[in-house]
């Protein structure tokens, strides 16, 4: 009987093989995939187990973690879709955007800067608390930058020139985050595709992560190389035709609505961003050439990531143009790309005497025990043209709001800088429509910018001056609290 | 002057690091889900403690030579489960539910280790079961049909293995199991020279004769029927399983194995075709990630919360009480395993399965080493039921088989299954006592 005991034995231990492999297969080799699958509530118990830090304004939350009474412990909540443009979102199932994925170390609290908190944490047991996030954000000035906007998509960056500091950024349409954060798998995977079918890309950070053609605002960066270059002045003339052809084409470049820009045969550089001409700025563009634009274009921050936390994409000037091509970036046609960050942070270096600051969204990191752990200081991105230069383009754009083309930026009172733009984007698109300038001129609190794509729903009827000028002066009437 | 055999020392070491790890359990338990020690401890402690002493010394004096290996295994894996049970128990309460398993499961316990010990005292010696063989196979018959009788039996998710007498339920099956095996143990002995002889040769195998199919035809239409009557693959299979085993064992012919499974495997291809429960059994062993098997009633939602738990455990688990095993349904019995995967890691399993193997070992062990043929065919077939036992559930939990109701061995809550295997403790430790190199003189 024995022979056949050891049989049975084998059979026996092929049994137990068999399972000693299974288990091993589920929990070490599988793991990682049945830990991803979305119905695998646990990997959310566990990311709740963490009170994630908060994200405050003045002090109150804007994205929070509230003790929830199902399996996992904390919900995040967030308090409006206002904010969804930099907060982003934080959710299990689609992962982690805007905010909460660039500050994800600190709000989990798994940053090198809180090993204190996270041994004590190891020592005692209990779960650590992630730090909260206080923003440089003036909630006076969003709510008017989200109210401005309207109905319209498009973003406003309104940021404080001295220190670069963001004071409002929204993107329009915004979402709620509330929705992509709810404990369900199937209802937040839902949620997130409908915002991803939705045209009009509610989950886009248009402030900092969306480019569009800038057109006439473009022409701030072409003055400043004009006269950082020593060569012009704001006087400097420049001939006057209605129409300009473009070198080694037949296609020729107007002024907008067909204008003479002042109808004398000549004009200063200064009457035509006052009145937004392009011939001029076409022939300046040509006359300066793209490597001395593009210089200038990357002082102001062209062709750079900037980490404000959140990265921003880089704005684009195209290299090797031909002639034709150059003369119509001068006036922010052709494959010129830029962020409404990008234009605020060109109003900012104006706004600023030339020093252009690091655009910031952090005023400071508490921990859970309200200390500070993190406070960004105000530094300097780049001296961006001179001081003189800066006051010269500065009463350029002073003349714009006050006596030109871009008056709707005024504000009673006080001495507004701005320039509008109208950008074309192909034969019967809507226009993408521009404002960027900062007040008071002589003291600048606020530098913005503001965006309106698919032309504000007017197709080709709106102009940068008609709907984007009145958001940005409300904005800046704002943070003067005018 | 009595002496006592060294093997009783080793057995009461491992039983006072048996129920340390216990008490070990609870307190951690306690600790991690509602973070201070309580008295409650000793509830879930104490009695375990207390029988696992008693059937030590009733072992000290009537069965000194037995295993010393078996007992404190069996007191390691009930304290396990019992520990398991109570931690569910404290995640139901947390979440405002009334559905308590460890209290029961305490008692039941002192009932089941109580008959062991009454098997110890009771069995004088392991040539006395043999007088009962017939006996046996009318109590394990009327045992394995009792549920599909009117009035008393109660089916009970969606398998009919339960008798009810009142709010009192009871799976007679797994009783059924240890006189099944006395039977054919005793069947087996009597018959294995006429077994053994073959007849005619086709086709170069030799065929037995119709006359020794017989039994084996009955015993694999009776787990068809357990199959049909009370919808329940794992049981028949196990009952099946047992028999060809045994079959083996005692008369060393291959073909009995080779024509048992077979019909078996006929058997249960014909009913997964016939039986919508049994193909749906199959599906969601195949495929239970599907959308469609996940989301149906009775689907593989409660197979993938298991394997989700277990990945979640990873290889070193969550530590008790810090996962959340109560996400899979019947966590306390069926899915016992995978809430201890989750807890304790695969680690763990890995530990769970090495006491299990070791437990079967000394039950195959007693298989080889006694010289009675009754005892060798009874301690081997009882030591397999429990092998096949864990592989048909934990194999059920982690896909190496479809998915079926039977209950983990000692670990799982439930009475019948740990009355069932605390006799079975019992009866191999009364025939270890005897198995040994005839130094018997020593303990008298």
């Amino acid at each position: 009987m024995n022979r056949e005991l050891k049989r049975v034995s084998i059979l026996i231990i092929a049994m137990f093989l068999s399972l000693f492999l299974s288990s091993t297969a589920i929990q070490v080799i599988g793991a990682e995939s049945y830990n991803a699958d979305q119905r695998n509530v646990r990997s959310v118990y566990d990311s709740y187990k963490t009170q994630r830090g908060a994200i405050l304004v003045d002090g109150q939350p804007i994205a929070d973690s509230e003790k929830s009474d199902d399996v996992y412990q904390y919900l995040r909540t967030y308090k409006s879709s206002m904010y969804s443009g930099v907060t982003g979102f934080y959710s299990f199932y689609q992962g982690a955007t805007g905010l909460e994925s660039a500050m994800n170390g600190y709000l989990s609290g798994q940053n090198s800067s809180q090993f204190f908190e996270q041994i004590s944490a190891l020592l005692s047991g209990n779960p650590i608390q992630g730090a909260s996030i206080e923003l440089t954000i003036d909630p006076v000035v969003q709510k008017a930058a989200w109210d401005a906007l309207g109905t319209m998509t498009g973003a406003v960056v309104a940021i404080d020139p001295k220190t670069g500091n963001i004071l409002a950024m929204v993107s329009k349409p915004g979402f709620d985050a509330n929705k992509l954060a709810v404990h369900n798998g199937e209802e937040s995977t839902a949620n997130y595709q409908a915002l991803l079918d939705n045209k009009k890309s509610p989950l886009l950070n248009r402030a900092s992560s969306e480019l569009y053609a800038p057109g006439s605002v473009f022409k701030i960066v072409v003055s400043t190389a004009a006269i950082e270059s020593g060569q012009f002045t704001p006087e400097s003339t420049l001939p006057n035709p209605t129409k300009f052809t473009l070198p080694g084409t037949t296609t020729y470049v107007q002024n907008s609505g067909e204008g003479k820009c002042g109808g004398k045969p000549t004009v200063s550089i200064a009457d035509a961003l006052r009145l937004s001409c392009n011939v001029p700025f076409a022939q300046l563009g040509i006359a300066l050439g793209q490597d001395r634009i593009r210089a200038q274009a990357e002082l102001f921050g062209f062709g750079k990531s900037v980490k404000f936390p959140m990265n921003s994409t880089a704005s684009v000037y195209p290299t090797g143009m031909d002639e034709a091509q150059t003369a119509l970036s001068a006036f922010g046609q052709f494959d010129v790309r830029v962020t409404p960050l990008q234009m605020a942070m060109v109003s900012m270096a104006v706004a600023n005497k030339g020093v252009l600051m690091k655009p910031n969204l952090i005023e400071n990191v508490q921990s859970s025990n309200l200390s500070v752990i993190d406070q960004p200081q105000p530094s300097v991105f780049s001296q961006a043209m001179s001081a003189e230069t800066a006051a010269k383009v500065n009463k350029m754009m002073v003349d714009a709001v006050a006596t030109g083309v871009s008056g709707n930026g005024g504000i009673e009172g006080i001495d507004v800088a701005g320039k509008t733009g109208t950008a074309q984007n192909g034969d019967g698109e809507p226009y993408t429509l521009w404002f960027t300038g900062f007040a008071p001129a002589d003291n600048p609190r606020v530098a913005v910018a503001v965006v309106i794509a698919d032309g504000g729903g007017k197709g080709q009827n709106g102009r940068g001056n008609s709907l984007a000028a009145p958001v940005a002066r409300k904005v800046m009437q704002a943070v003067l609290r005018k | 002057m009595r002496v006592v055999p060294r093997s009783r020392n080793i057995e009461a070491v491992l039983l006072i690091f048996a129920v340390g790890l216990n008490a070990f359990e609870l307190a951690q338990i306690q600790l991690s889900t509602i973070e201070i020690l309580t008295t409650e401890v000793f509830f879930y402690w104490l009695p375990l403690s207390f029988m696992a002493l008693v059937i030590h010394m009733v072992l000290r004096r009537r069965a000194s030579e037995a295993d010393p290996l078996i007992l404190p295994i069996g007191v390691v894996l009930n304290g396990l489960g019992l520990s398991m049970i109570y931690r569910l128990d404290l995640a139901t309460l947390a979440n405002g539910g009334t559905d308590l398993f460890a209290g029961r499961q305490v008692a039941w316990t002192v009932v089941a280790m109580a008959a062991a010990a009454a098997v110890i005292i009771y069995v004088p010696s392991h040539l006395f079961l043999r007088r009962y063989v017939y006996v046996s196979m009318v109590i394990g018959i009327a045992l394995l049909l009792a549920p599909s009788l009117p009035l008393i039996g109660r089916t009970i998710n969606g398998a009919r293995l339960w008798i009810g007498i009142g709010p009192f339920t009871f799976q007679p099956g797994e009783l059924a199991k240890i006189a099944l095996t006395i039977f054919f143990a005793g069947y087996l002995v009597n018959r294995r020279e006429s077994l053994a002889v073959v007849g005619r040769k086709i086709l170069g195998v030799r065929i037995p004769r119709a006359r020794e199919l017989g039994p084996i035809v009955m015993i694999w239409a009776a787990s068809l029927m357990v199959l049909v009557l009370q919808r329940d693959l794992g049981t028949s299979l196990l009952y099946f399983g047992i028999f060809i085993v045994l079959v083996y064992t005692a008369t060393g012919r291959s073909i009995y194995v080779i024509v048992g499974m077979g019909m078996f495997l006929t058997g249960a291809l014909v009913a997964s075709r016939l039986m919508d429960y049994v193909s749906g059994r199959f599906d969601s062993w195949l495929n239970p990630f599907s959308a469609e098997n996940y989301d149906a009633v009775g689907g593989s939602y409660q197979l993938a919360q298991g394997i989700f738990g277990m990945a979640h455990g990873g290889l070193l688990g969550t530590g008790l009480g810090g996962g959340i095993p109560q996400l899979v349904p019947l966590a306390e019995s069926d899915f016992i395993i995978a809430a201890i995967a989750e807890e304790l890691g695969l680690i763990g399993v890995f530990a769970v399965l090495i006491l299990y193997l070791l437990l079967v070992a000394r039950g195959i062990r007693i298989g080889f080493t006694h010289s009675d043929d009754f005892s060798k065919l009874l301690a081997t077939g009882l030591a397999f039921s429990i092998a096949l036992q864990c592989f048909i559930v934990i194999g059920g939990v982690t896909r190496v088989v479809p998915l079926t109701g039977l209950t983990t061995p000692l670990l799982a809550a439930g009475g019948s299954s740990l009355l069932a295997n605390w006799i079975i403790i019992g009866l191999l430790l009364r025939i270890s006592d005897s198995s040994g190199s005839g130094n018997k003189s020593v303990g008298a």
